[in-house]
């Protein structure tokens, strides 16, 4: 049965929505703003019979999840930015060897210790790999509780489906904030349908190995990365996501994810009840990103304005979704500041109004 | 008719696979590999045991080891091994690693596995160099050793020193036994296995964690004749790695 309407802030979502996903092992490290996450699973999980370690090392905690996959138990991780950063090599190995995993990442500010404001410049890093070596990972970008716990959801699905890790990428608002939540029906791990790749010692069949390490002659490796791009096209083909908003009539189209999608959604109001034909382009996979169903909207005349926590990342993605069928605009705040609606709404006012004054036009 | 009951007596353990090994001539991975696959078959064990290679020259462990296996990046095997362990609990775990991927870039997960007590056994092969790259320095590389990246020797001011990081490991209490026994010999050899057989058994009872430092030939990167090094091991090698029993904690007896 899908839970009551709780009240509850977003890193317990995740965290409640994983454990009813049938995550039962959570190994990380702590850092802000997302304590509150290992916090919650290390007493969730003793409740339902798991397994939760508070690792020595954002290092050690993404390998705990390598292993805890390996032997077929659904496994996530959570960090914040710096962290992030230290667990890519994790990542990468799995991608390779093709073990799913959830990573959350509640994004600060960077570079480097940055600040623990909300921050969206983990962008390029989520979506363009990270680690070595030609691979990707899906990432999910929640826009709010009701959506951290349905996509936490989906994440342990996908990883599961396509054999790879999932990033979810929140912020440090959407870890904190508190909203009302129905979650979906609860999963026991018994009724997950059945690996037949895991380790769980070879009884009754020859040893399984899982490794990444790919010497052969015959171009082994070469081979298992066309593989592996065959699934990313799948991935791509059949995994993009995305939440329009008032953007039947408009003459301009706000595209932003997450927090700043909040933002913007508040704006495109704001400008509607003064009668500008405004609305919002949401991805909610970022990568893959919805690219065909921005290009879509991109025509008859409007304008694209790229609203992002961070200096143009996504914009890269939406100039290649885009490409000169429409005109495209920039505006985006780094640092962990937070933009108001209102700051946002000057921004898509100068876009209509041609006048230069709020962000940049990006030349192609 | 008249038949012919022929005892076996020595075979290849079924812990193995039949597989020629990519090791050098004199290395003591062979010896390491068929002594933990050895105490597996006797211990009924090798299709309830999960296995994690190192980054060095075992990465290839799961050709040679007749049972279920996944790679770790470099270092990492102790935590992968942990994640593997809380999952399946009932496995016997063991992790193969180098003195590189152990006690240098590993040093973080291979001391806190041991201070958290996990059920998982480490074999540890410490040959004082890294060989898959070619016979630089090690973290366990000892005063004087010539390493391709230690001209004229490793010298403690330059260099630092060797690290004997089984002793370190002692002092945690989650470690219950810890030994270090050389290739080299034949008495050394039957002592080795031994104390797999103990470590595992301590794994098997829930006790902690269990390590077997075994020091090991590498001629290749020594530059020496096989017999020079393995005699290199027992005359020069053990001043710096004093062999023994470095922790017991099981109150297992001994057999004599």
């Amino acid at each position: 049965m899908p839970s009551e309407k709780m009240l509850m802030r977003g890193s317990h979502v995740v965290g409640e929505a994983a454990v009813r996903a049938g995550c039962r092992y959570y190994f990380g490290y702590p850092i802000t703003p997302q304590n509150e996450l290992p916090e919650y699973m290390s007493a969730r999980l003793l409740d339902v019979g798991g397994a939760f370690i508070q690792a020595e090392s954002e290092v050690a905690a993404i390998n705990m999840v390598l292993g805890a996959s390996a032997a077929g138990g659904r496994a996530m991780t959570s960090s914040s930015s710096p962290g992030v950063s230290l667990k890519q090599e994790g990542i990468s190995y799995m991608a390779g060897m093709e073990l799913p995993a959830v990573v959350a990442n509640m994004m600060r500010g960077g570079p480097g210790l940055g600040n623990i404001a909300p921050s969206a410049a983990d962008y390029f890093q989520a979506t363009r790999g990270g680690g070595h070596g030609d691979y990707r990972t899906l990432v999910l970008a929640p826009a709010g509780c009701q959506e951290l716990a349905e996509l936490t959801f989906l994440a342990f699905d996908l990883a599961d489906k396509y054999r790879n890790p999932v990033i979810l990428l929140g912020d440090g608002l959407m870890g904190q904030v508190m909203e009302p939540v129905v979650f979906p029906d609860p999963i026991d791990p018994k009724d997950l349908p059945k690996k037949d790749w895991i380790l769980d010692g070879c009884e009754g069949r020859p040893p399984r190995a899982i490794y990444s390490m790919l010497l052969g002659q015959q171009g082994e490796l070469y081979q298992h990365n066309l593989h592996l791009q065959d699934k990313y096209d799948q991935i791509t083909a059949q995994e993009q996501r995305w939440d329009t908003y008032k953007v039947d009539d408009a003459e301009l189209i706000v595209v932003a994810y997450g927090t700043a999608s909040r933002i913007a959604e508040t704006a495109v109001d704001d400008l509607r009840a003064a009668g500008l034909a405004v609305g919002l382009f949401r991805p909610i996979t970022l990568w893959p990103y919805p690219k065909k169903a921005l290009r879509d909207l991109a025509k008859d005349g409007r304008k694209v304005a790229v609203f992002e926590l961070s200096l143009g990342q996504m914009l890269e993605d939406v100039v290649l979704s885009v490409g000169g069928r429409s005109e495209i605009y920039f505006y985006g705040v780094p640092g962990g500041l937070i933009p108001t609606p209102a700051e946002a709404a000057e921004f898509l006012r100068s876009v209509l109004k041609g006048d230069g004054k709020v962000g940049r036009r990006v030349e192609l | 008719m008249s038949q012919t009951a022929y005892k076996k007596i020595f075979a290849r353990p079924e812990s193995l696979k039949d597989n020629p090994t990519h090791y050098c001539p004199g290395c003591g991975h062979s010896i390491a590999h068929r002594l933990v696959a050895e105490c597996l078959d006797e211990l009924g064990m090798r299709c309830q045991t999960i296995g994690v290679p190192p980054v060095g020259c075992a990465v290839l462990a799961y050709n040679y080891f007749n049972f279920d296996m996944v790679e770790a990046p470099h270092g990492r095997a102790l935590a992968v091994a942990t994640g593997i362990k809380r999952v399946r609990p009932d496995k016997l775990v063991l992790t193969y690693q180098g003195d590189g991927d152990l006690a240098a870039i590993g040093t973080a997960e291979t001391i806190h596995a041991a201070n958290r007590g996990e059920k998982i056994t480490t074999i540890f092969i410490n040959n004082a160099i890294y060989g898959m790259t070619g016979g630089q320095m090690a973290p366990t590389t000892t005063i004087g050793l010539e390493a391709t990246t230690t001209p004229g020797g490793r010298d403690p001011d330059r260099d630092g020193r060797p690290i004997d990081i089984s002793r370190m490991l002692a002092v945690a209490e989650g470690a219950v036994f810890i030994e270090r026994c050389a290739l080299t010999t034949v008495k050394g050899i039957r002592r080795a296995k031994k104390a797999i057989a103990r470590a595992f058994q301590a794994q098997l009872d829930r006790l902690g964690f269990s390590l077997v430092e075994l020091l090991s030939p590498c001629p290749t990167n020594w530059k020496l004749p096989p017999k020079a090094a393995w005699q290199w091991v027992n005359e020069e090698m053990v001043k710096t790695y004093p062999l023994g029993v470095i922790k017991d904690t099981t109150g297992y007896e001994d057999k004599k």
